[in-house]
């Protein structure tokens, strides 16, 4: 049972929670089939959406997911807002919480401030995306798609390529992933690999080959064109030589084996066209599941807690 | 609240004939079965449906299409209620648009899983008709909502419970009324 | 004015004394010191299962003033020391402005002066502004009454300025209080690089930050002959570097701070800000070489490197939240806990470490009992304990990562020039004018 205030990470989530939200997703996959494309669930209840850091894609899907479930959503775009006026996040918190919300759904560019959001409001906080920290719903999102693909994590071989170092996505996948029984490999050039990242359970490779070998599911993450300013590779040509992938470098990989990318993508860079394209990719379907897990995981977390609160 | 059981009303037998006797009537009411639909509630209303198209198909109908549909999202006591409902999957797999739909459920009781479970059905499209098939009607309503076709009525006191088995879900087909535990 | 401590263990290790003995205060200084003293007039202070130790110095400390009152006073800072146990503290010169001239030197001994407590030693800048170019006016600095020059909270990092400094500073016998960190290797980091920097996906610190420059500068010792002490060592490999160069006879000395020898990296938890500070909490491998390093001598000296910050610099996201740690008063009996009650280093090597090295290090004649010196004594207890309890600190920093824990030991009694500033369970207060 998902028994938590907030969704900040993966890290420590359990696996009947993951299996929890990623079982309560499947039954909103169909709501965009309907005729009236939402459920009444959240009416009543007022969600914003706090972005420090613009995200389109993530923003709308969470939205989506809101208005989906009919809650009342509040966007709160930092460019737009005190926040240029240079209020703190916490004084932005308590001006927040005086309009009552039931849930804020943070975007910001530091790591840990989701969890320091969580410090000083009383409702729920879902992290999307904080620094290089986590990014929660895109993990669940990555697998919900895999199980949707795959049926079961244990023993599934994942490959995670790319730049895993400033990845919130990768930490979100590392845990989540391996609490439900996934093998999970990283495959980058050392300087974009965190130290110590072994202990968290996953195996290091780097090469490319080698990493895709047998694979099940590989996953290209974005590399930012400005961390080859920080000479952590030589260039892009390099880059994509080494560590992009193409249908070449797929061939190692199990038949049935699905490509996936967080988005947005860098075509030439980390990922060639004829994959992302191709017929093992699934990157589309990552951003439609995208929604329905966000609906899952505002459902389980505002109603959800709300009737066990009151349930005595 | 510990429940155990008081009296068993129908066994297999009576569960089959009461089946049997639902699908006679819808037919009697869709002479031309060609536009019908049955959907059934999460949990039991989905096995009770398939076995109502079963012998609807029996009886001669052509093929009848069955959906079922999960009503959680629209409960009215979702933020009252003690355990965090498990959402399931809604799978119609046909157009509710026209339709004559008939609601299949196991008991009906205060009408509010039935309220509930036509706005889900409503958001899904514009049926012709809806009707609605029960297989008990314990009384106690507290919506102005009424079965078209009901197996058994049987009355209760509040305090007790009306359980539906099913082999399907159950490992048995039995109607058993059920009171407190209190022991 | 006599005042005559009596029945207490003094420990001295100037002396080589560790015994049951009475001491003779006559006009702030030490008059005797001998078995059943008795003195007419003298004012009696029984010091029966207490140590009594030479005032213990605090050589890195921010008292924040000039600049910075809003985070600490010299007042409020050296109320804080004397009620830690500390009878003089070295004060760091990343103020505002820094203190990297005689003006500023003479503004804070005034204000130490007219605070009445702890007496303040003022740290002077390496370099002009701390920017890193060039020399600031040490000797005036001096001459003036600075004890050491560091551009704290700023590395030297320009070797050939480095070398500069330490030639020049031997000159004027006074050493150099280096803050060993690469600022390249340091860039935006915010915790020690490792497992805990992967896992929050916080810009990690690497160890080689300090030791590198630790070692670069041990080698600029080796050339220039300076006096080189190297501030809040952190990591293993300082620890080596420090080893060799005692090994080979160089004036290298270093201080260690108790929240490296008592917290690691695991301390950040979940983003909490207390625990953020530079440099940053290192792996239990780390604390271990550490503390080894303060029980074989390596270590000469325990400093706290008390860093206030106001509670809107510390309540913040991780990333925005300001470097440091309050410690002026958990310092001694965090230590008292860590190293005596455990007896891994005994009485004498404890007052060693608090007192005479620090002394050493800054050419100081205080750090002893002997008859003559100042009198200022730290008396202890080490059968109470001390709950550490922030609402209560005479600091204005609340910013403790030790809030809630109790450590064996107490501070029970601390005399500047032979006047009680503070005793236990009082307020401090200041000498007479």
């Amino acid at each position: 049972m998902l028994d938590r205030k907030d969704l900040l990470g993966l890290e420590g989530v359990g696996r009947e929670e993951i299996l929890e939200i990623l079982d309560t997703a499947k039954g909103f996959v169909d709501i965009p089939q309907r005729t009236v494309k939402k459920v009444p669930a959240l009416r009543g209840f007022t969600v914003v959406n706090a972005f420090y850091e613009s995200s389109t894609r993530t923003r709308t899907s969470f939205e989506i997911a809101a208005k989906r479930l009919s809650a009342d959503t509040i966007n709160f775009a930092a460019s737009s807002s005190s926040v240029s006026k240079g209020e703190t996040l916490l004084d932005t918190a308590k001006n927040l919480m005086a309009m009552a919300p039931d849930c804020i759904i943070l975007r910001h560019q530091l790591s840990g401030a989701a969890h320091f959001l969580s410090t000083q409001v009383t409702c729920h906080v879902v992290n999307a995306g904080d620094g290089t920290h986590e990014h929660p719903t895109q993990g669940l999102l990555d697998a919900f798609t895999i199980r949707e693909k795959k049926g079961a994590f244990e023993g599934l071989k994942v490959t995670i390529v790319g730049d895993i170092l400033h990845s919130r996505v990768a930490r979100s996948n590392i845990h989540g992933l391996s609490t439900l029984g996934a093998n999970v490999t990283l495959c980058a050039p050392p300087t974009l690999i965190p130290v110590a990242v072994e202990r968290l359970g996953v195996r290091v490779e780097h090469s490319l080959d080698r990493a895709v070998a047998g694979a099940d599911v590989v996953m290209a993450l974005r590399v930012q064109k400005e961390r080859m300013e920080g000479g952590y590779f030589p260039s892009p040509q390099e880059y994509f030589e080494l560590y992009g992938l193409t249908n070449a470098r797929m061939k190692g990989a199990d038949r049935e084996c699905i490509v996936m990318h967080p988005g947005p993508m860098n075509r030439g860079l980390e990922i060639a066209s004829e994959v992302a394209d191709g017929p093992r990719s699934v990157i589309l379907e990552q951003v439609s599941n995208g929604v329905a897990v966000r609906m899952a995981v505002l459902y389980l977390l505002v109603v959800g807690r709300k009737t066990r609160e009151t349930a005595d | 609240m510990p429940m155990k059981p008081k009296k068993k009303l129908l066994d297999e037998a009576a569960v089959a004939r009461t089946v049997h006797r639902i699908a006679s009537q819808i037919l009697e009411h869709h002479p031309d079965p060609a536009t019908l639909a049955l959907v059934g509630v999460h949990t039991r209303g989905v096995p009770l449906a398939k076995r109502i198209v079963k012998v609807l198909e029996s009886l001669g109908a052509k093929k009848v299409p069955v959906g079922a549909l999960d009503i959680t999202l629209y409960r009215d006591d979702l933020t009252t209620i003690a355990a965090n409902p498990v959402v399931k999957e809604t799978t119609l797999g046909f157009s509710v648009d026209g339709r004559m739909v008939v609601l299949v459920d196991d008991v009906l009781f205060t009408g509010r899983t039935t309220r509930a479970a036509l706005d889900a059905l409503l958001d899904w499209g514009r049926p012709a008709r809806i009707q609605l098939a029960v297989l008990v009607d314990r009384g106690h309503r507290e919506l102005p909502i009424q079965a078209d076709y009901t197996g058994k009525i049987v009355p209760t006191t509040r305090e007790e419970n009306v359980e539906v088995r099913l082999k399907e879900i159950d490992g048995e087909d039995a109607i058993w009324v059920m009171e407190r535990d209190h022991a | 004015m006599k005042l005559l401590i009596k029945n207490g263990r003094v420990v001295d290790p100037v002396q080589g004394i560790d015994d049951t003995l009475d001491l003779l205060v006559e006009d702030g200084r030490i008059a005797r010191m001998g078995e059943r003293l008795a003195e007419k007039g003298a004012e009696v202070l029984d010091c029966v299962g207490l140590v009594v130790c030479p005032g213990f110095i605090d050589m890195h400390v921010h008292l924040r003033e000039p600049g910075y009152e809003y985070k600490e006073t010299i007042l409020t800072g050296t109320r804080a020391a004397v009620a830690g146990g500390f009878t003089a503290v070295a004060c760091m010169p990343n103020t505002d402005p820094p203190c990297d001239n005689e003006a500023v030197v003479r503004f804070i001994l005034k204000k130490a002066q007219e605070a009445g407590y702890a007496r303040v030693l003022p740290v002077g800048c390496v370099t002009k502004g701390r920017r890193g170019a060039e020399l600031a006016e040490l000797g005036s600095m001096a001459a003036s009454g600075a004890v050491a020059f560091s551009d704290d909270g700023s590395c030297v990092f320009n070797p050939i300025l480095m070398r500069r400094a330490l030639e020049y500073s031997r000159g004027l016998q006074r050493p150099i209080l280096q803050h060993a960190e690469d600022p390249a290797l340091f860039s935006n980091g915010q915790v020690h690089e490792g497992l805990v920097s992967t896992r929050l996906g916080l810009k990690g610190i690497p160890s080689a930050c300090e030791s590198s420059v630790a070692g670069r500068d041990i080698e600029l010792a080796a050339l220039t002959g300076g006096g080189l002490h190297l501030c809040h060592l952190s990591t293993a490999a300082s620890m080596d570097h420090i080893r060799r160069a005692k090994a080979a006879g160089l004036a290298v000395t270093c201080e260690a701070t108790p929240h490296h020898l008592l917290l690691t990296e695991e301390a950040v938890g979940a983003y909490d800000t207390r625990m953020k500070v530079n440099p940053p909490l290192r792996t239990e491998a780390d604390r271990r070489a550490l503390l080894a390093a303060v029980v074989d001598g390596t270590v000469d000296c325990i400093a706290t490197d008390h860093a206030p910050h106001h509670p809107d610099e510390k309540e913040i996201e991780f990333g925005l939240a300001a470097f440091g740690m309050v410690g002026l008063e958990t310092a001694v009996p965090a230590m008292l806990d860590l190293l005596v009650k455990s007896k891994l280093v005994p009485m004498s090597r404890f007052v060693e470490l608090f007192a005479a090295n620090p002394a050493r290090i800054l050419g100081l004649p205080s750090g002893t009992l002997k008859k003559d010196a100042e009198a200022d004594i730290t008396i202890l207890s080490l059968k109470h304990s001390t709950a550490v309890a922030p609402d209560k600190f005479h600091t204005m920093g609340r910013n403790t990562p030790f809030q809630g824990r109790r450590f064996a030991g107490r501070v029970e009694r601390t005399l500047v020039a032979g006047h009680t500033c503070y005793a236990a369970g009082k307020a401090p207060e200041p000498r007479p004018r």
